[in-house]
């Protein structure tokens, strides 16, 4: 299934103009199929991994291709097929120029994210997370607008500057395991399996933190974001603010807590400070934004900062939550930026001060926008509201402090969404736009996403309960961390 | 008593001689064949072809070989035929690359295509030599054959005032550092009281570990190699030289000299120096990291392509020598499987400037690439894939190199210096980056440019006027199409082997064990 979207991109590039989009729907679309059929296939019960591969890559360095599933990474994969379905889908409506560079480079970002959810083996993780870069690089950069050049290579330099980090710090792992052990490996579950000492975790644990929150991104760390939001084509902006950020909340879950364990106990309130400001920062910057594109780019880092709470609320029910809204996030936001495409083309800016009255003529539009909305400030009877009352459970039990400062951020979610959906869709007209309900064509991208956001409030326990074995497993070693780390401190008086 | 009876020859392996040997007969016979008449070109590049595949044969077929020749002077194994290898391969990626090159060409030029190929050849037969050296005596003298064919092949295009000011410039730099490493090696010799390498190694380890002729012998010889290397502090020739030689001349000189002179460094430092690695291993973890800060830095405000390969060039030796800093076998493979990639991104990177050069009047200033991805899809991708190479993204053999060098040096407990490694990558990015972004991101450069100031500068030379240079330029299009031929190939092989390293990490894993298997 990983190499599926490849292959397809590889075929497109080799095939006339003519057949490009077609070709490269229908492949994700075959993707979107595989990876139903894993959830279909998948055994809850099992904390472990499930369609293991592992094949040797480079022996000479431990290096192994090794793939696997479980719960926290299944529903990401089938939230990122979902999405790069519609994207590819909606691009093929609008052909751009250079199709064929265009679907291929969207090709090479689906592989590298779904190689992201599925490796198990740290290096092979790292190089798929510094990959889905390139074609982002060059899909803002060829066929963004505005700025584009400069937001693309300070977006590549500064989410690099991480990724580098934790290639270094991967490499340490692997190579101070390896001298306590004698084998060197890469594979997580050998990393896992021995821990090492407290000194080395906590700096390498800050080179892979550095990474996962540029790429967020989380507040002190998004300097690339508005330019890269303000310059990227919208259906791969979708992609950029709906799957990308989850693969580094997915890290942290993957990577940082199990292999780190004593670290993130050490480091946790800082990371929990971080979360804390992203979300105040976003939501603040949110409602304060007149472009339609930051305030859903301001909103991402806001929503991220919740999730980024969960993870490290350190307990079973933040975690829980946390991937349940990292999915929710990415099902919210993407229809966003499909809307705003549609908005930006019946109001020829997007600059909210100029828009208004969309829904005179489109009212199926209208409700479809409705329903994105609430479910963006997490109305309760949305998926949302019980991914963010997971979390702040989660982190009520643990953090008390924090939970209370963090329930602003839901508040003020409220403003935000609701200061969007008025200013575009009520009001008056503005002089000169004509409201139009959106074409056939794009209803068969939109309503299945919306109709999946609806399903995934109606039954969220679908996520809950796959996730939840291999929460309790993550979560499992850094309680065991904490419990001997307050063991220490009663020992010592 | 005859006199055979008192003098017994010596012992010559012929086998373990033999593609030092092939190199040096065909250096005869492309001279010789240099000078037919109006055929020369076909000639001269068969006889030299042959020449090269009859040397890479010959190595492949000594390869796993270890065994000392001429009296222990020179070591076969696979550290110095690897290098070899990778020079060889360089060369004959230059020969298409250099016709239709004035300072190469048949008719109206004044230096021939025999001279030229000749030189080329005589500059490998140095590297073949450098790369085995065991004693001091040959590794000065290879390392002078290496260099004093790229003195004149720098100024070889004899009507750009650029071209003879690189050549004068590499001779001036090139024999300062030659000096200071010659005198580094009589310190050395002083101190230990021999040239073999071996001998050397025993007289430091016995007792003279802190002498402190050793200790200056040791420095004079680092900034001599570092002065061929362009290592920082003695970079600053390398983008002037680079940007005015004729760009094959720089691709060869900037990938194959590189093989070379990183073999000896790795032989001589880690082999004869062993004993000290105390002292030499700080100093050369600083010149590293100057290396890559200088290098990086620098190639961020180029506009000339070739400056800017040329200050990437300094950063990504500082990346190398850290497989040395290593001092462990890993840091040796590493080394050259490092090396290796950089040859294939490298050259291709070189031949599509030249191609440009030719093509547009922009000659290798970043303008004649703009646009290129919509135009001429076929050299922007190989061009596109090997900056992302050398900025070491994953895919890419640029990566798997890097990859290996930060784990052999987090091996070899300098963990600070693989974070240097990456905070050079981060920095590299945006010069490379900037690049890619010109081919597919901005409208090709229209606007008619000024002719280049300096090419009429010289009068007309016996031989050909400049309306003859013009009228033979300009029709290489068959020509073209080789080289474009193995650009794609050099960018396919740097992807290739990014994906599926196995073959390259098999082919260089004997450089690092054969280190230690001199030692034993």
């Amino acid at each position: 299934m990983l190499c599926l979207p490849l292959a397809v991109a590889l075929v497109v590039a080799a095939m006339p103009k003519r057949l490009a989009a077609p070709l490269s729907v229908g492949g994700s679309l075959v993707t979107l199929a595989l990876s139903i059929a894993l959830v279909v296939g998948f055994d809850s019960s099992v904390p472990g991994l499930q369609h293991t591969v592992d094949e040797a890559w480079i022996p000479d360095l431990g290096v192994r291709f090794q793939l696997g599933i479980d719960g926290i990474s299944l529903f990401l994969v089938v939230m990122t097929a979902l999405l790069w379905a519609a994207s590819f889908a909606w691009s093929a409506w609008r052909t751009p120029d250079r199709a064929k560079n265009y679907f291929l480079m969207l090709g090479v970002g689906e592989f590298a994210v779904l190689g992201a959810f599925l490796a198990q083996d740290l290096l092979l993780f790292v190089l798929f997370f510094d990959l889905m870069l390139v074609p982002f690089f060059f899909l803002i950069g060829s066929y963004g607008t505005g700025d584009r050049v400069r937001a693309t290579i300070k977006m590549m330099v500064y989410t690099l500057v991480g990724s580098l980090l934790m290639l270094v710090a991967a490499i340490a792992t692997a190579i101070l395991t390896a001298d306590a052990t004698g084998e060197l490996s890469f594979a997580m579950a050998d990393l896992r399996a021995n821990v090492l000492p407290e000194g080395s975790q906590d700096w390498i644990f800050c080179f892979f933190a550095a990474a996962f929150l540029v790429k967020m991104p989380a507040f002190p760390l998004h300097g690339w974001m508005p330019d890269a939001y303000r310059s990227a084509p919208l259906p791969v902006l979708a992609l950029l603010s709906g799957v990308l950020p989850k693969v580094a909340a997915y890290g942290f879950l993957r990577v940082a807590l199990p292999i780190f364990p004593d670290a993130t106990v050490q480091l946790q309130e800082l990371v929990l400070v971080i979360g804390l400001a992203s979300v105040l920062y976003g939501s603040v910057m949110a409602f304060t934004q007149t472009n339609v594109r930051l305030i859903a780019g301001y909103s991402s880092i806001a929503q991220l900062g919740f999730i980024t709470l969960g993870v490290f609320s350190l307990s079973a029910d933040g975690a829980d939550g946390a991937v349940l809204q990292m999915v929710n996030h990415g099902l919210v936001v993407a229809p966003i930026f499909l809307i705003v495409t549609l908005l930006a083309e019946r109001f020829g800016t997007e600059d909210l001060r100029r828009m208004g009255g969309g829904a005179v003529g489109a009212p199926v539009l209208a409700a479809l926008f409705l329903i994105v909305t609430l479910a963006t400030l997490a109305m309760p009877g949305s998926a949302n509201f019980i991914g963010e009352f997971y979390i702040l459970n989660g982190l009520f039990d643990e953090k008390t402090a924090f939970a209370v400062i963090a329930m602003a951020g839901v508040a003020m979610a409220a403003f935000y969404a609701l200061r969007l959906y008025q200013r575009t869709m009520h009001n008056r007209l503005p002089a000169g736009a004509v409201s139009r309900e959106m074409t056939v064509r794009d209803g068969i991208v939109l309503v299945p996403l919306v109709l999946v956001i609806v399903a995934a409030a109606l039954y969220p326990g679908l996520i809950l309960e796959r996730g939840e074995a291999s929460i309790q497993d993550k979560v499992g070693a850094v309680s065991a961390a904490r419990e001997a780390a307050s063991e220490d401190l009663a020992g010592s008086p | 008593m005859t006199i055979a009876q008192t003098f017994t020859a010596p012992d010559v392996d012929y086998a373990g001689l033999s593609p030092i040997i092939a190199l040096t007969a065909g250096l005869v016979l492309v001279l010789l064949v240099g000078l037919a008449g109006r055929a020369q070109r076909v000639l001269v590049t068969t006889a030299s072809l042959l020449t090269y595949a009859a040397a890479t044969g010959l190595s492949i077929w000594q390869f796993g070989e270890g065994k000392d020749l001429v009296s222990g002077a020179l070591r076969l194994d696979e550290l110095g035929l690897v290098a070899t290898l990778i020079s060889i391969l360089c060369a004959v990626f230059v020969i298409p690359l250099s016709w239709r090159e004035e300072a190469a060409d048949d008719a109206p030029g004044p230096g021939g295509h025999g001279e030229f190929q000749g030189l080329l050849l005589a500059s490998v037969l140095g590297m073949a030599l450098l790369a085995m050296a065991q004693n001091l005596v040959i590794f000065f003298v290879g390392l002078e054959l290496l260099s004093v064919p790229l003195y004149v092949l720098c100024g070889s295009a004899l009507r750009r005032q650029a071209s003879l000011e690189s050549g004068l410039k590499y001779l001036i730099v090139g024999s300062l550092g030659s000096a200071t490493l010659l005198y580094g090696l009589a310190f050395i010799y002083g101190g230990s009281g021999s040239t073999d390498f071996g001998g050397i190694r025993d007289g430091i380890g016995s007792s003279l570990a802190d002498d402190p002729l050793i200790l200056i012998g040791i420095a004079l010889t680092a900034t001599g190699l570092a002065f061929k290397l362009s290592i920082a502090p003695f970079h600053q020739w390398t983008p002037d030289v680079y940007q005015g030689a004729p760009t094959p001349v720089t691709a060869f000189m900037a990938v194959a000299t590189k093989a070379a002179a990183f073999a000896v460094f790795a032989r001589f430092f880690e082999v004869a120096l062993g004993p000290a690695v105390g002292d030499w291993q700080p100093a050369l973890a600083a010149l590293a990291a100057v290396s890559i800060v200088v290098g990086n830095v620098g190639a961020l405000t180029q506009s000339s392509l070739k400056r800017l390969l040329g200050y990437s060039g300094i950063a990504q030796a500082g990346y190398m020598l850290v497989g040395i800093v290593a001092a462990n076998e890993a840091g040796i493979q590493a080394l050259f499987f490092y090396l290796a990639a950089y040859a294939f991104m490298n050259l291709a990177a070189f031949a599509v400037i030249t191609i440009r050069e030719r093509e547009t009047g922009f000659g290798d200033d970043i303008r004649s690439v703009q646009g290129l991805g919509r135009e001429r899809p076929e050299l922007a991708w190989p061009l596109t894939i090997v900056m992302l190479a050398l900025a070491g993204l994953p895919g890419t053999a640029g990566f798997i190199g890097k990859l290996y060098l930060i784990e052999a040096s987090v091996a070899g407990d300098y963990t600070w210096l693989a974070v240097m490694i990456a905070v050079g990558t981060m920095i590299s990015l945006a010069y490379y980056l900037r690049v890619i972004a010109a081919m597919w991101m901005r409208p090709a450069y229209l606007s008619d440019p000024t002719p280049e100031t300096g090419h009429r500068v010289l009068p007309a030379m016996a031989g050909g006027s400049y309306e003859l240079d013009e009228l033979h330029m300009g029709t290489g299009g068959t020509r073209c199409r080789v080289i474009i031929g193995l650009t794609i190939l050099a960018a396919a092989a740097s992807l290739f082997f990014g994906i599926i390293p196995s073959p390259l990490v098999d082919f260089v894993s004997g450089a690092g064990e054969s280190i230690t298997n001199s030692l034993g």
